[in-house]
């Protein structure tokens, strides 16, 4: 009894390795919940540095790294033993990050700052700066590796950057306080969420042209307090996520027709969201009501909410 | 013939960019009274440039976002000073700007939208808090970024009777702005459900704002005039003149806190403002100022920024266009307070969430939940359209 009692502990001590895991940054609480997606439970809360908010696992799965503003820094968190082992020199007030596909170089917008460092992952060091809109904010690369993109919130610009000479070769106007950029898996289209705006802008990559916008519209909600956010876009492109902040809602878009076919209620003021790697599951990190929510991709249900910390901001998923 | 001229042009634009050169200048100008009001807290004395720091931030943000659109923005101050007429001063200041922000008394700026009415000249009004502004003397060449007197009042009344503190006791200065301030107050109570138990006035009789020994005079002069006050939730004091308000927290003769002119006051903007992205604001303020950022700093930000946002947009410099881009339905602006910014456009007010601030806190923004509006709930604050006595001309 005794034995078989040790042996389930082990089984358990084992499962991790195989387990999905989830980092949730807690802006408020200063904390990262770590999240079990089989028992869909928070297993451990990491304390961190001061508002964490842009969070994204190293493309080997080894580490989480977590902007933790107040600090001025990134901090490299070890995903087996869940301690803070590192940190990057990022610029002030690092917010969102993104990663080129080998996992070398960082690029990190800094609100503070006007600016886009870029980092050496594996030398630890600050390759140098690039001088961009104010407030920079939403960062994500482009499939092929060659272009990166930066938001930012009060020049209400989508800037196309080269990422080999690091010239900004574009600047797209989106609507008001863009936040989140993210590029269909195919490259052929960009959307970038408009929090004030109310929208998205869809954006050919090639053209450096804004082709459609997305609008929502739910019925008894004030169109003021429709804010998108976070996008999630399925693996074949088909399907599309966005959170609408205050909305208390994702909307699931029909990515074809760029059209809103479902609203789904999750908690309050929804910001950001990662898919598990099998894509079956969606979970979003809703700051006002402190929890995550679990959709079911497939049947475009939300099954599961989570508690976590004090306003949960980003969140990332091993892969 | 036409083909060629045509390629030349495109190859013009081409250089252009690729150089960056010769971007499109837009001319600001600030137009200001010189000096600064007293305040009866040492704290809240304004600084010399209150305002026009807001309005040089924005010029630096507009030049940030001016770099990848080829405009550059430059910014203009005018001090009118005692007896200097201010008509001449706006047409000397508009020769060069196309944009004036203006921080003036009403009856100053009247006159000058006036007198720059022919020359096309856009004016923002960033200081006049003033009803009629938008309503009987309206200006068609005029946009307010300031808040009005019953935007403000009925955004403390909302929170009031949120709260449920419904019984008003309300303190009037004797100045004529604070009875204004006070009329705005009465009106809230009403539209909002609150009840005005009692009126009292306060009469200004002169006198120093600092003396040496002027608190142990005060710590008996405020109870003894707050007495035998009817039951009451809240004491709310109209008093814009800086006569008496902010001597009454703490020292009513009954327990009750303190709202209006002092305690909990609304306002535009506040230097502890730190949701909806602002802590970037506020940091990118103090850096450039080494002050931090007051409400009318916040208005005058607001004005530059409209302007760089309307250019940006239709990518013109011309006062024209922007004008009509500002005036039109599409204008938005986003300005830290949570949600978009758009202008009536029956009277060009800005319309604008409210802070409720104590001085170190935001305590609350208004509109406050469940003050429900057909269009914006934003039109919840200030005189609505119906009840509009402004034509735009």
């Amino acid at each position: 009894m005794v034995r078989a009692g040790l042996l389930a502990g082990l089984v358990l001590a084992a499962t991790p390795a195989h387990a999905v895991i989830a980092y949730v940054s807690n802006e408020k609480s200063n904390t990262v919940s770590v999240i079990d997606t089989d028992s869909w439970t928070v297993t451990e809360t990491i304390k961190v540095g001061q508002r964490p908010r842009g969070i994204e696992f190293t493309r080997d799965g080894k580490f989480v790294m977590v902007a933790v503003g107040d600090d001025d820094t990134i901090q490299v968190i070890d995903a087996k033993t869940q301690a803070v082992v590192d940190t990057l020199p990022s610029g002030p007030d690092p917010e969102l990050f993104t990663q080129d596909a080998a996992g070398k170089t960082l690029y990190v917008a800094n609100e503070n700052d006007n600016t886009v460092t870029v980092i050496d992952l594996e030398k630890r060091a600050r390759l140098g700066d690039i001088q961009v809109g104010v407030e920079p904010e939403g960062m994500t690369i482009s499939p092929d590796g060659k272009t990166l993109i930066n938001t930012s919130e009060t020049t209400n610009m989508a800037h196309f950057i080269d990422t080999s000479s690091r010239q900004i070769v574009a600047n797209v106007l989106v609507d008001p306080r863009p936040r989140f950029a993210q590029f269909k898996h195919d490259a052929s289209e960009l959307w970038v969420s408009s929090e004030i705006g109310g929208t998205v802008s869809i954006i050919d990559p090639a053209k450096h042209e804004v082709t459609g916008k997305i609008t929502f519209e739910i019925p008894g909600l004030r169109k003021e307090a429709i804010q998108p956010v976070g996008i999630g876009m399925t693996k074949d492109d088909k399907t599309a996520f966005v959170a609408l902040g205050p909305a208390n809602r994702v909307a699931v878009v029909d990515t074809a027709s760029r059209k809103v076919t479902k609203y789904l209620l999750v908690g309050q003021r929804v910001w950001h969201m990662a898919f598990t790697p099998d894509e079956k599951y969606l979970l979003t990190t809703n700051g006002v009501s402190n929890d995550v929510s679990v959709i079911d991709v497939a049947a475009q249900k939300v099954i599961k909410t989570i508690q976590v910390g004090e306003l949960p901001w980003g969140i990332t998923i091993a892969p | 013939m036409i083909r060629w001229f045509v390629g030349l042009i495109g190859l013009a634009v081409a250089a252009t960019q690729a150089l960056a050169a010769d971007p499109v200048e837009i001319n600001v100008g600030y137009l200001r009274v010189a000096g600064t009001k007293s305040t009866l807290s040492l704290v809240e004395q304004p600084a010399d440039n209150d305002g026009v720091a807001g309005a040089k931030l924005a010029i630096e943000d507009n030049n940030t976002t001016g770099r990848f659109t080829g405009q550059r923005f430059t910014l203009e101050e005018h001090r009118i000073k005692q007896g200097e007429d201010a008509v001449q001063a706006a047409t000397a200041l508009a020769e060069h700007n196309g944009f004036i922000v203006a921080d003036l008394p009403a009856d100053t700026l009247l006159k000058v939208a006036d007198a720059l009415r022919d020359r096309g000249t856009l004016l923002f009004n960033a200081g006049a808090i003033d009803e009629r502004l938008r309503e009987a003397d309206c200006r068609a060449n005029v946009i307010h970024t300031a808040p009005t007197r019953s935007m403000l009042a009925d955004a403390l009344g909302q929170y009031l009777v949120w709260k449920k503190w419904s019984r008003w006791l309300l303190v009037v200065g004797s100045h004529d702005e604070d009875r204004l301030y006070a009329d705005a107050l009465r009106r809230a109570a009403t539209r909002f459900g609150a009840k005005i138990v009692q009126e009292r006035t306060f009469e200004d009789k002169g006198g120093a704002r600092r003396t040496d020994s002027g608190v142990t005079l005060i710590q008996r002069q405020m109870p003894v005039f707050t007495q035998q006050a009817p039951a009451y939730d809240v004491l709310v004091a109209a008093d814009e003149s800086e006569v008496f308000a902010a001597y009454l927290p703490y020292r009513t003769w009954d327990p009750r806190p303190v709202a209006g002119s002092a305690g909990l006051v609304p306002r535009s903007w506040d230097a502890a403002q730190d949701q909806w992205g602002a802590t970037q604001m506020q940091s990118r303020f103090i850096r450039l100022n080494a002050r931090r950022m007051t409400a009318l700093d916040m208005q005058a930000w607001t004005a530059v920024r409209m302007i760089g946002e309307a250019t940006s947009r239709t990518k013109s410099g011309d006062v024209k266009t922007v004008t009509d881009f500002i005036e039109g339905p599409n204008f938005e602006i986003a300005a830290f307070k949570g949600t978009r910014l758009t202008v009536r456009d029956w009277n060009l007010q800005l319309r604008q969430p409210i802070l409720l601030v104590d001085g170190r806190m935001v305590v609350s923004v208004s509109p406050q939940e469940g003050f429900l509006h057909q269009v914006s709930e934003l039109d919840t604050l200030g005189y609505d359209r119906p009840e509009s006595k402004c034509k735009l001309k």
